[in-house]
């Protein structure tokens, strides 16, 4: 197989920053003075103004016109590698983001919504939310969803409130303060169970590349509250005993949360509720379709069973007869994780994307994700310094495959940061790493989802191979990439340095002088 | 299983390439591949969902069969506001955040996305002018959740477990700030103690949160304007009250105010939080949100944020770039021992709003609050003149201020309703969460209004206040 790698090389704008752009009285927009009549009735503005609250002199911000301030940000986006070229961003299921709905999305009749509007005015919205929660309790099995949390860490942070809740009903709330999780779970499970008050509990991967049962039992008590858990796992490693899991976490008196971060190797194939999950987390800004934006605004759509329905944060929405409901009614709900009841705009994307997959579609999508890994890993592993994690498993690994490149790096002094710096070179964006802590040393984690053909992916490994091969013969290429865009690597480490980081241009120009 | 034509979405659902696949690993059917799953955790009937619409030209057709049941803020004429607020977004605002470029990536390397690296520095920057704070993070998801992190940011600053704040707090806010303090059960749990008000004014009572401040209180919280619409006039004397106590001040601003406000960096806020959906963001029915966290740049705050911050940095080559500051103790860094946790969060809206700013530039900030401010008294006015309605303390707001309909007889659900049928959506219900106002509305008007807006609307009010 003999691909040509592409002469890419990135636009150079050699842009300045927008602090330092400008001219002063230069203007990008107007408001019109008040009317005459308005201005006599009010009075002067500044009057209007408690003097002790008054503005004393301007921001000191840009003074841009129009066409100028367009420009440079279309500069600063042409700046951007991003998905332009192919992005196999594992554990984040890069996939495409149809116009359709973002063209839809950017109209009035949703992007001028208030939340607040009465839901009359609001039914073509209400119900694609209803919709969308139909459709996501079939794949799920679960019994309603809420779209309040605001990304799959916002959901993660739901399930710990609604926890709370939960046990706090039986008054067991400070017996039980312990949530469990493995350390091959998101860092979002940890975090947000610490954030809502829980002692954290870890299970260390075992030769299976998975916790096993018995350490599962050691951990559970009467003190745990929950589980939260992801399966298959980073690795492309599934759980057959999740099953088991679950029992034991219901005997013990805890629920079990199911992170679906990875849903894309096995949706149509599993559902949360059959294998025993009281609640689950669909990212719809991964799995179905809607932009990530470089990170957000997403959505964590969280479901779960009808006994947990009353915890959930409101506003839900119902639907009696043919008209669709904001309903905020239950005294047990936790209240709110975010203010309204979602990033509605992106419901409407997902919903989209479903209802253009359909279940044909769906199930094909996970089929092609794990195929194409499989496909991807077995090219992968004949480059030379490229390993890949609990190697004596030979069973084919889901949607994504977690690599080592710690034999290249001991080999040749070359890291997957280097290599990261050089995949850009060739117009491919920098693969995904792994969560902290690593299992491997030198990790590496791409995903190929259903979106990228067999031609991208022969390009990716191509990329890999022609990195590897510069590894061996010429380490000082990688290690000084990149090479082909705006700007070289970042200096030795000055981030973590208070006289030197600078989160502002004003910082900036206060430490410069 | 093949499809007789391939999916739009799907390059890889041709046969023939199917084919060429399943024969490079040496199998059969894809089945093979998930045999990981044991038999009994496999669903084994078809999902049910409904029939693909696999052609855009029908999706389309869905899609918009649904959503023209909506009747948005464009249709209507709106008064809502309250922590979402429908301010002017500059065609360009949205041009940039549907290039493509900003649109889908993930995350790249501070070389190949340089670009929306920069443009993240100057939105932190930019706002850092605005409220007047050399340290400014990445958004987070909404103003509530900036406070919620706030409080839990000044807690741990001080080893404090109390939050005093204003009675009179957006009951959206109000509740996720609930949730971040944590019940009563847990071992870090924040007590929130409300700070009473003026009658008159509206405003935090003075002598109550002297009163309530000691030493175990970690941080003020307070808004300005509030949530009523008032301008925090006191904001100096909370500040240095909270300070000699040694607790931290927390400001929630409204970004847009800002233009003809003093920043909270000038009245002695520790801390500044608000909403960044002003900036240039469509409401998209609460979808528009985004929080902003600001401080001081001391390491006494930076160590404490949860928030992502990119900092401007040098290349090998002396070129500007920027990178992470302090990744390591975010919860992708360090797990349960990072600081609270960060995910996904807003960070398109951040772009919008870097875009927004230099349009704006400080005369746009001010030339635009001076309308504002105008006009949203002209408003006041012209209501407060109908029988029957009453406005509740008739100066020193910014854009929204409170409208109380007890002399009309009539509750806020009747009047609302009744401007509905004729196009108007009315100021948001205050009765059920402020009982105290009686039946009280708060109303909003930003530089959309014009003053044929304003006076239908009171030509509307009177008409539905009298019937």
């Amino acid at each position: 197989m003999s691909v040509q790698l592409r002469r890419y090389h990135a636009a150079v704008w050699d842009e300045p920053l927008v602090m330092e752009m400008g001219v002063q009285g230069r203007r990008g927009c107007h408001f019109p003075a008040a009317e005459a009549d308005v201005a006599a009735s009010s009075g002067p503005a500044e009057a209007l103004v408690p003097q002790s609250m008054r503005r004393s002199s301007g921001p000191e911000l840009p003074e841009m016109s129009e066409p100028d301030v367009l420009r440079h940000y279309l500069h600063l986006s042409q700046q951007t590698l991003g998905m332009m070229g192919i992005s196999l961003f594992g554990t984040c299921t890069m996939k495409y983001n149809p116009r359709l709905t973002e063209s839809l999305a950017a109209r009035p009749w949703i992007a001028d919504l208030h939340p607040g509007q009465d839901p009359s005015t609001l039914q073509g919205i209400l119900e694609i939310a209803h919709n969308l929660d139909g459709l996501l309790c079939e794949l799920s099995g679960m019994d309603q969803f809420t779209f309040q949390p605001a990304g799959g860490a916002d959901a993660a942070y739901a399930h710990a409130c609604l926890t709370r809740a939960y046990h706090a009903a039986r008054g067991e709330l400070e017996q039980r303060n312990q949530i469990v999780t493995s350390i091959q779970a998101h860092p979002c499970n940890p975090a947000t169970s610490a954030a809502a008050g829980f002692e954290v509990v870890t299970l260390m991967l075992e030769p299976d590349g998975y916790p096993s049962l018995d350490a599962l039992k050691a951990a559970v008590s009467k003190r745990t509250a929950a589980l939260m858990i992801n399966n298959p796992d980073d690795m492309g490693i599934y759980n057959p005993n999740i099953r088991e899991w679950i029992d034991v976490v219901h005997d013990a008196g805890g629920l079990c949360f199911y992170d679906h971060a990875n849903f894309n190797g096995v949706m149509s194939k599993v559902r949360a509720r059959e294998l025993g999950f009281d609640a689950c987390m669909f990212m719809l800004h991964k799995t179905f379709g809607v932009a990530k934006g470089g990170g957000g605004p997403a959505v964590g759509a969280y479901g779960c069973t009808a006994e947990l329905a009353r915890y959930l944060p409101g506003p839900i929405v119902r639907k009696t007869g043919d008209r669709f409901d904001l309903v905020d009614d239950s005294p047990s709900s936790i209240g709110r994780v975010r203010e309204y009841w979602g990033n509605v705009h992106q419901l409407a994307k997902a919903y989209a994307w479903t209802r253009a997959m359909g279940a044909e579609g769906i199930a094909e999508a996970s089929d092609m994700s794990v195929l194409i890994n499989n496909y991807m890993e077995r090219e992968l592993l004949k480059i030379r310094g490229i390993t890949r994690s609990h190697p004596d498993i030979g069973s084919w690994r889901m949607e994504m495959t977690r690599f080592s490149l710690g034999q290249l790096y001991e080999d040749t002094g070359v890291s997957v940061l280097d290599v990261q710096n050089r995949m850009v070179d060739f117009g491919v964006d920098a693969f995904w790493l792994s969560h902290e802590p690593w299992v491997v040393p030198q990790p590496f984690t791409p995903e190929a989802g259903e979106m990228w053909s067999k031609e991208d992916v022969d390009y990716w490994i191509a990329v890999l191979r022609q990195i590897s091969d510069e590894a061996y013969s010429d380490p000082e290429t990688v290690k000084s990439a990149p090479h082909n865009q705006a700007i070289h690597k970042l200096g030795p480490e000055s981030l973590d340095d208070p006289d030197r980081w600078a989160m502002t241009w004003r910082a900036y120009k206060r430490k410069q002088s | 299983m093949e499809r007789p034509r391939a999916h739009p979405y799907m390059p890889n659902s041709v046969p023939a390439v199917r084919r060429q696949l399943l024969a490079a690993l040496g199998i059969d059917s894809v089945e093979t591949l998930f045999s990981q799953i044991p038999g009994d955790h496999r669903l084994r009937k078809p999902l049910e969902l409904p029939p693909a619409l696999t052609s855009e030209s029908e999706l389309r057709r869905h899609m918009s069969d649904l959503l023209s049941k909506n009747r948005s803020c464009e249709d209507a004429l709106s008064f809502l506001g309250g922590g979402c607020w429908h301010h002017h977004v500059p065609a360009i605002c949205d041009e940039i955040v549907q290039r493509s470029e900003f649109l889908t990536p993930v995350w790249g390397t501070p070389a190949s996305d340089l670009g929306r690296n920069q443009a993240w520095f100057e939105f932190t920057s930019q706002l850092g002018e605005l409220v007047g704070m050399e340290l400014v993070a990445l958004p987070v998801y909404s103003w509530g959740c900036a406070a919620g992190h706030a409080i839990r940011m000044a807690a741990r600053i001080t080893g404090r477990s109390k939050v005093l704040v204003p009675q009179f707090l957006d009951p959206e806010r109000s509740a996720v700030i609930r949730n971040y303090c944590e019940p009563t059960e847990m071992s870090s749990h924040i007590e929130i103690v409300q700070v009473g008000y003026d009658p008159d004014t509206l405003l935090l009572d003075l002598t109550d949160l002297k009163g309530k401040l000691n030493d175990e209180v970690a941080a003020v919280y307070f808004e300005n304007p509030t949530y009523l619409g008032q301008i925090e006039h006191q904001a100096e004397s909370i500040a240095e009250a909270a300070r000699a106590c040694g607790a931290e001040t927390i400001a929630g601003v409204d970004p847009i105010s800002l233009g003809i406000l003093k920043p909270p960096g000038q009245y002695g806020a520790d801390l500044a939080v608000g909403s960044i959906q002003p900036l240039g963001i469509h409401m998209n029915g609460g979808g528009g949100l985004g929080g902003f966290i600001a401080s001081r740049d001391e390491p006494r705050y930076a160590y404490e944020y949860p928030a992502l911050m990119v900092s401007i940095a040098e290349t090998t080559h002396g070129e500007y770039g920027f990178g992470l500051a302090l990744a390591h103790q975010s919860s992708y860094g360090m797990r349960e021992e990072g600081k609270d946790w960060t995910g996904n969060s807003t960070y398109l809206w951040a772009i919008a709003a870097a875009a927004y700013m230099a349009l704006l530039g400080p005369a746009g900030f001010r030339e635009m609050g001076e309308l504002i401010i105008q006009r949203a008294h002209y408003c006041a006015s012209l209501l407060d003149g109908i029988d029957g309605v009453r406005v509740h303390a008739k100066r020193g707001f910014f854009k929204e201020f409170v409208v109380n309909f007890d002399d009309a007889g009539k509750r806020v659900a009747d009047i609302d309703a009744a401007l509905l049928r004729r196009d108007i959506f009315g100021g948001i219900d205050l009765s059920e969460a402020f009982p105290q106002l009686g039946q009280s509305a708060l109303y909003c008007v930003t530089e959309r209004h014009t003053q044929a807006d304003i006076r239908r609307l009171a030509d509307t009010l009177a008409e539905v206040c009298g019937t």
